[in-house]
């Protein structure tokens, strides 16, 4: 057998775990910038539908995630949050994940910081509450009731943004960043088909072809597809930050999975067997 | 009366569930308002149950010395400090300073960062190892791969637009058809299951997985 296919062959996979590493590593520490993100039309909608929304507006952001999905779900919150802030809309955060809250915390305190927004007068954080579906149904019949207090467990009756909120009919736009379930299918499907919320989603790569029949029938007006989404989104909102970073060690780990499976289909092409005498 | 009861509970709640949503009357709205809270309360309990499934099996697996043993006490331990530090800061608990942030951006939120972060390594060794091209069907699945995994990231739009393209079109035209089949033939068999469900017709969710009538 060829020299080559046999090291091929027998090629001890921490070598390949290596080159990963450094494909990642390498870019995300001296960014190379190896080419320009072009916005999708996917993103374009989801920057749109915001743009789209009067001043005053008050939108929902549902940041249905944790830490396992934060490299793609956080940058597009940090830039949805941020074109919202920006246009003064006011935001209502709300978590189906438990351990999503932390997060939602330091994006809304982050951007705050930046655009001179207040706690419970610009923004509140409803937090986390049990229950899935049965929340989001639950919402449409009541806010106040399905969440008394906010995060922080303030009653929402104190809060000046809540003023005059009580369901889906005060609320101009749902901006679902989800992991999974439960997320944006479901806000669709309990809350958009039902109330008829416009809505727009920033979802993880992995789930982002699910969403692709609610986005044609008008469902969803924008959607985010994992990192890549999300640094087209920053774009569009003028402020390139982790994503875009991120993009040079995703182009590079993409290419080098590509280059995997034709090596590898290569090493294991079966061999003639050499003739006799 | 063990069977009957939680069948006439799902019945007359399912029924309730669905006139409530073509009935926009006040009284209805208001109750359909409050059995959605009872089912709220009703899923948090099944939190508490979880937890005490989940102590209840690791405790003895501890005691055993069973396996990796050591795992299992250190599971127990983590979950009952998490617990004891988030109850003992009541309200607090969520601020930026407290103890239990201390906790989720030190130990949880780094951990499970990492378990995600492991799949590049795994999916690049399996690329490597797994994905043989031995027929016509897994031709054209790499190469839609390959025109995915490139036009999903700027570097294709850099070798040629058309690569971003490509996967748009395979995204939006046999992808989506696919889906949306799936999508609809999902969605069937949910309404059927649902209505067997509020009949009585299903009730495995009551009697310790026997089957539907």
């Amino acid at each position: 057998m060829n020299p080559v296919l046999t090291v091929l062959r027998s090629l001890d996979r921490r070598w390949i775990f290596l080159a990963v590493g450094l494909l990642v590593i390498l870019p995300l520490a001296f960014g190379f910038h190896l080419a320009p993100v072009v916005p999708s039309h996917r993103a374009k909608g989801f920057y749109d539908a915001i743009e789209r929304l009067p001043e005053g507006s008050t939108v929902l952001v549902a940041g249905d995630y944790d830490p396992g999905t934060r490299a793609e779900n956080y940058p597009m919150h940090l830039a949805a949050t941020r074109q919202l802030m920006r246009r003064n809309i006011k935001i209502i955060g709300v978590e189906l994940y438990p351990a999503g809250v932390p997060l939602a915390d330091d994006v809304l305190r982050i951007v705050a910081a930046e655009y001179d927004k207040k706690i419970d007068t610009d923004y509140v954080n409803l937090g986390y509450k049990v229950g899935n579906e049965l929340v989001m149904s639950s919402m449409g019949s009541s806010i106040p009731k399905t969440f008394p207090v906010d995060s922080r467990g303030i009653p929402i009756a104190k809060v000046p943004v809540m003023r005059g909120i009580e369901n889906f009919q005060q609320i101009d736009m749902i901006v679902s960043i989800s992991a999974g379930y439960p997320g944006t299918k479901e806000w669709v499907q309990q809350v958009v088909s039902r109330f008829h919320v416009p809505m727009v989603a920033g979802v993880t790569a992995v789930s982002a072809p699910e969403y692709y029949p609610y986005l044609q029938a008008g469902q969803l007006q924008g959607l985010l597809g994992g990192m890549a989404g999300a640094a087209e989104y920053e774009v569009l909102v003028g402020k390139p930050a982790l994503a875009t970073r991120g993009m040079d060690a995703q182009s590079l780990a993409h290419l080098f999975i590509a280059f995997m499976i034709l090596l590898g289909n290569l090493a294991f092409l079966p061999q003639r067997k050499p003739a006799k005498g | 009366m063990k069977r009957e009861v939680p069948i006439l509970i799902t019945l007359v709640s399912g029924i309730f569930c669905l006139i409530a949503f073509f009935v926009p009357h006040p009284f209805v709205h208001d109750l359909y308002g409050d059995v959605q809270n009872w089912a709220i309360v009703v899923v948090g309990c099944t939190y508490v149950l979880g937890v005490a499934n989940l102590l209840r099996i690791n405790v003895r697996q501890a005691q055993r010395m069973e396996g990796d043993w050591i795992y299992k006490i250190v599971l127990i331990l983590g979950l009952l400090i998490t617990m004891a530090v988030g109850f003992s800061e009541g309200n607090y608990y969520s601020d930026v300073h407290s103890r239990f942030q201390w906790i989720y951006r030190t130990f949880y939120s780094p951990m499970t960062s990492t378990m995600f972060a492991l799949l590049a390594f795994f999916i690049a060794s399996a690329a490597f190892r797994a994905f043989r091209i031995r027929s016509p069907e897994a031709l054209l699945l790499a190469i839609a791969a390959f025109i995915l995994m490139l036009g999903r990231v700027p570097l294709g739009n850099a070798i040629h637009p058309y690569i971003p393209a490509a996967a748009d079109w395979l995204m939006e035209i046999p992808q989506n058809a696919a889906k949306r089949g799936i999508l609809i033939g999902a969605a069937l068999g949910v309404m059927a299951t649902g209505i067997r469900v509020i009949l009585g017709l299903e009730k495995t969710y009551g009697s310790g997985g026997e089957g539907g009538a």
